[in-house]
């Protein structure tokens, strides 16, 4: 949260912010998602959502089939040219403040689907707040965007962001093989 | 055991069995055109062949050939003998080949896919729609000269001016390489690159098919040559 001042009023505390900086606060720790899945990314998504990477951490494990009642819309997987004016309708449907989270490269860019029938990127439809790379992209890949996404609302930040690689490696407890401390 | 199933129908139908082959233990029969339902509604009715199980049909383009542009392709199998047989006639851009969706109800979709993709109507099909893609669609995608990084989409795109994508994302999206520009090809070039990449001439490669494979012998002589002597050698050491 922004800036913080504390107030110590002899046994009574108390701490002032900016509103603004507060709504993004609460925004951004309680992301209603709609997931848009339509391809085999979905997998991860299910195993992103399951206990055991455990997305409730982020305040993010309500799904909400309806458009009316989310923030974040999902765009899980290949999204063919007919399926163009669907994933439209639907992001028109949702109530401002909404983002967009692009799931994987064919959301991304189309992926290797260079073809007739897919629109290369969800980007060229509606507006991408994060795109994840990865054919599928890994769990801990969809946390980074999600803290990515929640680094942005909290700055009011609509630039579009890529999930960057975890090059380094105290980043990726577990892959080096040694210490998850 | 599908020789059997071709044995028959070169017995049923003498002349009118254009060519038979069995490559690679795959029986195939072509007939004509018009020989078409009559031949595959015999396939299934006689009581030998019992050809019960429609397995797909599809169709083949081939646009340098002067003849008849297109192959459709009939996949059967008997689950009474276990015989499998593909049946093969040749169609000219616009021709009309009976529907056998009266035979076999499966053929009724596979028909329309191939309406949708090829392009190639079916003469008395009940629903002659395509299936895959949308009614807006303008041409048939697996024709080969349809244009190959030509989209239509239902949504108009954004302007893409404000997407300020970082790598991996960006002007080289999807994965342009490996086509076959068929238009240039057809009017006499042999370009392997779609048009949209052509400013990159380093991927543009040539692709006379006898050319390539020359090439390639020669560096395979090539190598087995300068190898020999080492492997001699080696031997020689060895001993
Ligand atoms: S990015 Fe890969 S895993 Fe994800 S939908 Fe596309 S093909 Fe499937």
């Amino acid at each position: 949260m922004g800036e913080l001042r504390v107030i110590d009023g002899g046994g009574e505390v108390a701490v002032t912010t900016r509103l603004s900086d507060l709504l993004q606060w609460a925004r951004k720790w309680s992301l209603f998602q709609y997931p848009f899945v339509t391809a085999c990314c979905g997998m991860e998504f299910m195993s992103t959502a399951a206990p055991r990477y455990d997305i409730a951490r982020f305040g993010a494990e309500a799904p909400r089939f309806s458009p009316r009642q989310s923030d974040v819309l999902w765009v899980v997987g290949t999204i063919s040219q007919r399926q163009g004016p669907a994933v439209r309708r639907i992001w028109e449907q949702m109530a401002d403040p909404k983002w967009v989270v692009a799931f994987g490269t064919c959301a991304s860019c189309g992926g290797f689907y260079d073809n007739y029938t897919t629109i290369p990127g969800v980007d060229k439809v509606i507006p991408v707040d994060v795109y994840i790379p990865g054919c599928p992209p890994r769990p801990e890949a969809v946390l980074d965007a999600l803290m990515l996404l929640q680094d942005k609302i909290q700055a009011n930040d609509r630039k579009p962001i890529v999930v960057p690689p975890r090059l380094v490696p105290e980043r990726a407890p577990g892959r080096t093989g040694e210490g998850n401390s | 055991m599908s020789q059997a199933v071709v044995d028959r129908l070169n017995a049923q139908f003498g002349e009118r069995v254009l060519e038979t082959s069995d490559a690679f233990g795959d029986h195939e029969v072509v007939v004509a055109l018009k020989d078409w339902v009559e031949v595959a509604q015999f396939m299934k009715d006689d009581g030998d062949l019992q050809m019960d199980h429609f397995i797909d049909l599809t169709a083949v383009d081939y646009p340098e050939r002067e003849s008849a542009r297109f192959d459709v392709v009939l996949m059967t199998r008997s689950s009474v003998t276990g015989a499998r047989i593909r049946l093969r006639t040749h169609a000219k851009d616009g021709e009309e080949p009976g529907s056998l969706a009266g035979t076999w109800s499966g053929a009724n979709w596979a028909e329309r896919e191939v309406w949708d993709m090829f392009g190639i109507k079916f003469n008395g099909h009940p629903d002659m729609r395509r299936i895959l893609l949308y009614e807006e669609f303008v041409g048939h995608p697996l024709r080969k000269d349809y244009p190959i990084d030509k989209a239509q989409p239902l949504v108009p795109y954004r302007e893409v001016s404000d997407i300020d994508k970082l790598p991996p994302f960006g002007i080289e999206e999807g994965q342009p390489f490996a086509r076959i520009d068929w238009e240039s090809r057809l009017s006499g070039g042999d370009n392997q690159v779609s048009p949209a990449l052509g400013v990159q001439q380093g991927q543009r490669r040539t692709l006379s098919d006898s050319e390539a494979a020359q090439q390639v012998q020669a560096r395979i002589e090539e190598r087995m040559a300068q190898e020999a002597p080492e492997d001699a050698a080696e031997e020689g050491s060895g001993e």
